[in-house]
């Protein structure tokens, strides 16, 4: 590849210009000092220095030489970019050299400049969010263009089957529908199965391990619930497809009851157990965060330990303990693997759980795993889905964050 | 209304029953966590051990000149339906390869087919009762037998189930897992030392903190999209790449380096710091020299523990194209690879009952790794751990 080779070229050529610098640099500071003046920094921070000024902008400029080439579609040969680089390496070199005096602050220059690096590291976080943020919006209106916005929020019907025959160039895709109502009504009831299972067994577990557990059991009750955050969600999904669902199917068919393989219980179930963790760990801080003053309060009033559970602990931890919940629904929305492989693929609009019903995530995966080229409406609808689900979990995270905000400000809690 | 002490004492017998009650309530749910984990466990190992035993047949190879063009000529004509297609198919090859050793012939223990394998494990399989019964003769007489399945450490993907291995996946997870750490390690160090030593305590810094924790908690599929629209299409990345997929988990894995490298430098005692600008070190100096390798053990733990969640991914990597099937051990970082996850979900896709097995083998595969991964990162901590 000669861009490759180009690139190799231009790295070697770079490093070697900075190793020139260090050396120079050292040399002439050294040089100096021995030559009995007084200077501000050590001869290795003036290297540093060097260095720094000598590789720092050059691979600036060949960063913003990059960005527009392919931002811009501007058409500078890539030879031309690296060289330019080269030489605003090279100026650095001459220039730094030149500062290497007894009266430069080389220490804080160095200090300036790596500051500002550290600062832009910290901003990539930013820009992460901001990809994430245009990738969606930005396919997302390019769906819209193609289907009404109204339809996808109250449409009841997804089948995306004809856009695929539009885009080969056979049929106009008119008879394309999106729908969202059943896949988010799928994404709920899963959802909603998940939190019935996880809410009163974290719960109850964080209110076991942070009332009655002795320091024993608590230690070891800790990371071995953590264990059950830490298994990979394609592991879940396996176990909810050929393990969970067949004992549904069975259970149901004892009760005479028609369950189907893909059913929305075993996804909902196994999600269930993958949350518990989440909801137990920070139920647990919450509760112990309670103060103990509260707790004897209501034991001098005469209140049994399981009242003062009820009555004034549990009260004074619920927007901890709703926070966690929300937190735990966030990700139980946003789960992808377990539905993917144990729920359903069809959109379907029904309140029973025995059924196969589809989620969001599914259609993301289905619609970005199919053979379909990237601009077909169904391939951008996966993005419009994507938005949504976003808008959806960024609220509840907030609304958590809000919760659990007021909480520690009533109670002065520092541990969260 | 008043009560008689007899009825207040009945009352406190019940408040007390139904306080103790509540008691075993908890006790219960916490058991019912655990047996919940305790049955995935057995589960797991019930389907997966046996993927790491494989039906071998004892034959003769006859390296004949009509084996050079059909590797069955090579095979007892009673033996080729137990044995697997793969073998056969190398033959030829293998004749062309080396031609003088046609006319000679040994005796191997060679790989059976997955069919003959599910029926000696007990599984469902597609064997007729007199083959069955013909190779109950073959085990008695010791020509059929159960060994170690080193061809799943081996190979990578294939098609016909006895064959397949998960090689392919792990070196694929591990160049994964280079450009992850690459990218997310320095990153995330450099940013929490920004945030917790450096930065003013304004508004751009509290924006970056609330975006940290929000980005934390984005559906991970979310950043499959980001990878799919920014890396892919727009800057050129290709697809299916451990480039791709690497660069996709690193973001994915940033927050959680960020947070536990922040918690790490808080740990620090400002002691240290005031003792090091006391000596007159800039405040670089004293990040670098001094606060940083206290707050390393730290620091390791979590990137540990963030790339051990980095490696249990699979959602954004399907949507970065990273479920290709992957026969060869891939060698470089831009060509298609598959990562174990992935590896998990193709095999649980193949409706053949002995990719159930693989499936549940890649699993234990997995979770071993993940298991040390962890327990490493708790050593590393109770190791290093300073309290200060």
């Amino acid at each position: 590849m000669q861009t490759n080779q180009l690139l190799l070229i231009f790295c070697g050529a770079l490093l070697l210009l900075g190793l020139l610098a260090f050396f120079a640099g050292r040399s002439k500071a050294t040089r100096l000092r021995s030559a009995g003046t007084a200077m501000f920094a050590q001869p290795d921070q003036y290297a540093w220095f060097t260095v720094l000024s000598t590789a720092g902008p050059a691979i600036l400029v060949g960063a913003v030489g990059a960005f527009i080439l392919l931002l811009l579609g501007a058409d500078i040969p890539t030879l031309y970019l690296l060289a330019a680089s080269l030489v605003v390496a090279a100026i650095g070199l001459v220039v730094s050299l030149n500062q290497v005096r007894p009266d430069f602050h080389a220490r804080q220059a160095i200090e300036r400049v790596i500051r500002k690096i550290l600062a832009g590291a910290a901003l990539i976080s930013i820009f992460t969010t901001f990809g994430i943020l245009f990738s969606i919006i930005s396919e997302a209106l390019r769906f819209f263009q193609m289907h009404s916005f109204w339809d996808f929020i109250t449409g009841t019907t997804w089948n995306p089957g004809a856009s695929f025959l539009a885009s080969a160039g056979r049929g106009d895709g008119s008879g394309a529908e999106f729908g969202s109502v059943p896949l988010f009504a799928g994404t709920f009831m899963i959802t909603a199965i998940a939190m019935l299972v996880a809410v009163p067994i974290g719960l109850l577990s964080a209110i076991y391990m942070s009332e009655y557990a002795p320091r024993s059991v608590r230690t070891v009750a800790k990371p071995v619930l953590e264990v059950l955050a830490g298994i990979p969600t394609v592991v879940y999904g396996f176990f909810a497809a050929i393990t969970v669902a067949p004992i549904i199917v069975n259970i149901a068919g004892f009760f005479g009851l028609d369950a189907s393989y893909n059913n929305a219980l075993a996804p909902g179930i196994v999600m269930g157990i993958m949350i518990i963790p989440f909801i137990s760990s920070l139920s647990d801080d919450v509760i112990n965060s309670v103060p103990d003053s509260m707790r004897q309060g209501s034991l001098a009033l005469g209140m049994t330990k399981g009242e003062t559970i009820r009555d004034v602990v549990v009260p004074a931890a619920l927007p901890g303990i709703i926070s966690a919940s929300l937190l735990g629904m966030s990700r139980a929305l946003g789960e992808t693997m377990i539905v993917v492989m144990a729920a359903g693929m069809r959109p379907n609009l029904t309140a029973n759980p025995l059924e196969d019903m589809t989620t969001v995530t599914v259609r993301i995966v289905a619609a970005l795993t199919g053979d379909q080229e990237f601009a077909s409406a169904e391939t951008l609808s996966a993005f419009a889905l994507g938005l949504v689900l976003f808008i959806v979990t960024l609220a509840l995270n907030l609304v958590s964050v809000l919760m659990i905000r007021r909480f520690r400000e009533k109670y002065r809690a520092n541990n969260l | 209304m008043s009560h008689t002490f007899d009825e207040i004492s009945q009352q406190l017998k019940r408040r007390h029953r139904k306080s103790s009650r509540l008691k075993w309530i908890t006790m219960g749910s916490l058991g019912l966590a655990g047996l919940f984990l305790v049955l995935f466990f057995a589960d797991m190992l019930t389907k997966g051990l046996p993927a790491f035993q494989q039906a071998y047949v004892q034959t003769e190879i006859s390296y004949n000149e009509e084996a050079e063009t059909d590797g069955r000529q090579a095979f007892d004509e009673e033996l080729l339906p137990i044995i697997s297609r793969t073998v056969v198919r190398v033959i030829p090859m293998e004749l062309r390869n080396n031609p003088d050793m046609i006319g000679t012939s040994e005796e191997q223990w060679v790989l059976a087919n997955s069919e003959v394998d599910q029926y000696l494990k007990g599984h469902r399989n597609s064997l007729s009762a007199e083959e069955q019964a013909a190779i109950d003769e073959r085990v008695e007489a010791g020509q059929v037998d159960m060994r170690f399945n080193t061809t799943f450490f081996t190979n990578g993907d294939s098609k016909i189930a006895e064959n397949a291995g998960i090689l392919a996946a792990v070196v694929g997870t591990v160049m994964t897992m280079i450009v992850t750490l690459a990218i997310a390690f320095p990153i995330g160090v450099m940013t929490a030392v920004y945030l917790e030593e450096f930065a003013p305590d304004n508004r751009f810094t509290q924006i970056i903190e609330i975006n940290i924790n929000n980005l934390a908690a984005i559906p991970s599929i979310l950043f499959g999209l980001l990878g799919l629209a920014i890396f892919i299409n727009f800057f050129g990345v290709p697809r299916s790449s451990p480039l791709a997929g690497g660069m996709t988990l690193a973001l994915m894995t940033l927050p959680v380096i960020i947070i536990s490298t922040r918690t790490a430098l808080r740990s620090v005692p400002d002691s240290i710091r005031h003792a090091a600008f006391g000596v007159g070190c800039s405040r670089w100096q004293v990040v670098r020299d001094h606060v940083l390798p206290l707050a390393m053990p730290g620091i390791m733990t979590g990137s540990i523990i963030g790339l051990a969640q980095a490696m249990g991914e699979t959602a954004p990597l399907i949507i970065v194209g990273m479920v290709a099937f992957i026969p060869d051990v891939g060698a470089s970082f831009t060509n298609a690879a598959t990562v174990m996850p992935a590896q998990i979900f193709t095999w649980s896709g193949e409706p053949e009952q002995a990719f159930v097995e693989k499936t549940a083998g890649g699993i234990l595969v997995l979770l071993t790794i993940l298991i040390s991964l962890n327990a490493f990162a708790v050593v590393l901590r109770k190791k290093f751990e300073r309290r200060w």
